[in-house]
């Protein structure tokens, strides 16, 4: 399509929504000076209309979605026949499903926590030094970034040639000039894990440390001062201070990081494809969806693997926001 | 002036290490999305910035571009293209001994002809007899090379490998997919903050709930009613409207939660005075609300945009990989896969991919910023 075409469609698809408030308000401020009286009942189209669009949407792409996949993890690949629990079954026996809850699981582990420890860190240290604004921007950037675009930023740092080639993959060339073999770092199983996951503590680093840094602000410079004048070291007031103070921030960066977690595909998927044991649920739910014509059932089962994860972030999020409604 | 101190250096040390650690990864491939395809194969990015030093393998014309002079053929000529700025300071004649001469020596062949080397590459190939092969012979040069930048790789990329059209096409997705959710997203929010109905807590829970529902959830369901609806109407199931809706109910959750935060925010005796003085909830909404809300608008603005311009599942599982449908993040993905060893390929496509959100990064960071911290500190 041409650029032409293109804004023309882009127009069109936007205003559309645009028209669709204006008139339909319109037409109920227009009803409603020839039946004044009717005040509750005008009150109750507005609402429709406000909140009609967006429920629709919800509904379609969330709700509906939500319930159906859970139906069809009980029915076949074409989603017509019930099949019990054998999907189910079938993902316990199946290796790549294993494979894929213990890296997860590893990535559950590692991610969230070293890059809330990092952007505590990073934020502590930008604080106190006049370019702290410029490393905190360049340290955030990764988060503009895409996951692939990422990824091709780490293959390219990961990249390996044999031994007596020049290396053009920094990591190799630094293990060749420190005088080691170079490796192929994402062939080598278990370990190459970690090289995926530290794509993704680079990139959500900068997520940690902005949001750490605004609640940094938050802490009374009365207190650190006081700690200082008694003789606490800058290390002790980190961790008898700023931490425990911290704490709640400290959990929410923990939770976003570990919905974003359990969700890793892009990064999976262009790096490795879940080749050499890094298999994880997103990337196996995707193969799933195509994968000989799709198989909706084993699909389903492993979204659904996924959702349980999150779970319990979704109970917790939901007591929060009950209590902040009794306040 | 604070007094420079042991934990000072450190900390700045400690920084300075962190920053490099993050930002070299993205330098060297900007670096390398600059570099002439062939020393990016076979030379370290950091290599660029200072001369080096490089062997390579030219060979001579053959016989066709003998000339006679007096008794002696010659052949004389320049082994680089042209163009390149190297500079030979040794040269040989077998791969035993790359670089047995000086350059402006003489070196002597098997076949008793005799070759001289300049430094600019020129050439003089000198033979009592005619030469016969139409192949030349192979010379061994040892250069210096100047640091030299190109901009060969993104022509290449945006017009041969078809980035330039993805580029528009992700522009086509993430424009419409941005503004839509965040129309019905403010009218949705309004209703939730300001109008009083039947079910609101319920709904508001529901938002809350769908917030951290993931993706993978939903994606089965939507195909199949986008393959319904399409072979229904025959139209084809996978079609911008189409990833514009899927991407505006991927983000509905999240758009109204924090547009939400934000509204409540707003004193509510300034809404309820403008419903006393007769105004509807509409001109409320229109004119009391949106001018006040723009800098929040600007922040959910910024994020959506960035969440669907990175995003590729949405883009793989509703998109065609057509040419005029493909989005940049599937197209760099395509390319890992085919072109794998094409650095100036990668390096570039990723760059271009990556153009406009790092420059709504550096111009917008403010905005960007304040929607990550609303959403996360009351999230």
């Amino acid at each position: 399509m041409s650029i032409f075409s293109l804004a023309i469609t882009v127009l069109i698809g936007v205003l559309f929504f645009v028209a669709f408030f204006h008139f339909s308000n319109f037409l109920l401020d227009y009803f409603r000076v020839r039946a004044s009286k009717k005040f509750a009942l005008e009150n109750s189209i507005r609402v429709i209309i406000f909140i009609a669009p967006a429920f629709i949407v919800l509904f379609v792409f969330i709700l509906y979605p939500v319930f159906e996949t859970i139906r069809l993890s009980f029915y076949d690949k074409i989603g017509e026949n019930f099949v019990g629990l054998y999907n189910y079954s079938w993902a316990i026996k199946d290796p790549d499903f294993k494979r894929s809850i213990i890296n997860n699981l590893g990535w559950l582990i590692v991610v969230p926590t070293m890059s809330t420890f990092f952007g505590l860190v990073i934020a502590n240290l930008a604080d106190r030094v006049w370019w702290g604004s410029i490393a905190k921007s360049i340290i955030f950037m990764p988060m503009a970034i895409s996951f692939v675009g990422a990824g091709v930023i780490w293959k390219f740092m990961y990249d390996y040639r044999g031994p007596g080639d020049q290396q053009i993959g920094l990591l190799n060339a630094i293990a060749v000039a420190l005088g080691f073999e170079p490796q192929a770092w994402l062939t080598i199983p278990i370990w190459n894990n970690l090289f995926l996951m530290a794509i993704m503590i680079w990139i959500q680093t900068g997520l940690a440390l902005v949001i750490f840094s605004a609640a940094l602000r938050s802490i009374p410079n009365e207190t650190l001062d006081a700690a200082r004048i008694d003789g606490a070291s800058e290390l002790k007031i980190f961790w008898s201070i700023i931490v425990p103070f911290l704490e709640q921030t400290i959990l929410v960066i923990w939770t976003i990081i570990t919905i974003l977690v359990l969700k890793v595909f892009d990064i999976i998927y262009a790096m490795t494809n879940g080749q050499w044991q890094t298999e994880v649920l997103a990337n196996l739910m995707y193969d799933w969806m195509f994968r000989g014509g799709g198989d909706s059932g084993r699909g389903s089962v492993l979204a659904f693997c996924i959702l349980i994860g999150v779970t319990p972030i979704l109970a917790w999020n939901l007591y929060r926001h009950k209590q902040d409604q009794k306040v | 002036m604070k007094k420079i101190t042991f934990t000072s250096v450190l900390s700045q040390l400690l920084l300075l290490f962190f920053v490099v650690a993050w930002i070299v990864p993205t330098f060297g491939l900007f670096i390398s999305s600059l570099r002439d395809k062939d020393v990016l194969a076979i030379s370290g990015w950091w290599t660029s910035f200072t001369t080096t030093e490089i062997n390579e393998i030219y060979r001579t014309e053959g016989k066709d571009a003998q000339i006679k002079d007096g008794n002696y053929y010659f052949i004389k000529s320049n082994l680089f293209d042209g163009g390149q700025e190297k500079e030979i300071f040794r040269f040989g004649v077998t791969s035993k001994n790359i670089d047995e001469y000086e350059v402006g020596e003489t070196a002597l062949f098997k076949d008793q002809t005799e070759i001289t080397v300049f430094e600019n590459g020129d050439y003089v190939w000198k033979s009592k007899e005619e030469f016969k092969k139409k192949k030349g012979k192979r010379i061994f040069v040892s250069a210096k090379s100047p640091p030299s930048f190109t901009l060969d790789n993104y022509k290449e990329v945006l017009l041969k490998e078809g980035l330039g059209q993805a580029f528009l096409n992700t522009l086509a997705v993430a424009l419409p997919a941005t503004l839509i959710p965040l129309i019905i997203c403010s009218y949705f929010a309004y209703a939730l903050t300001w109008m009083k109905f039947y079910g609101r807590d319920i709904l508001l829970a529901t938002i809350i709930a769908s917030l951290v529902v993931p993706l993978q959830m939903c994606l089965i369901p939507v195909l199949t009613i986008y393959n319904d609806f399409g072979a229904l109407f025959g139209v084809s199931a996978k079609s911008f409207p189409g990833i514009w809706m899927a991407h505006t109910g991927f983000g509905l959750a999240s758009t109204t939660f924090l547009l939400w935060n934000f509204l409540k925010t707003l004193p509510s005796e300034m809404i309820e005075a403008a419903r006393v003085d007769g105004a509807t909830h509409y001109d409320t909404f229109i004119k009391i609300v949106v001018p006040l809300s723009i800098p929040s608008f600007a922040s959910i603005f910024i994020l959506q945009f960035l969440w669907v311009w990175n995003d590729l599942l949405v883009g793989l599982v509703f998109l065609d990989k057509h040419p005029s449908e493909i989005i940049l993040t599937a197209k760099l993905k395509e390319l890992l896969g085919s072109r794998g060893e094409n650095w100036e390929i990668l390096t570039t496509g990723a760059f271009v991919s990556m153009t406009v959100p790092l420059f709504i990064f550096f111009s917008l960071q403010r905005y960007f910023i304040r929607g990550l911290v609303a959403g996360s500190i009351k999230g």
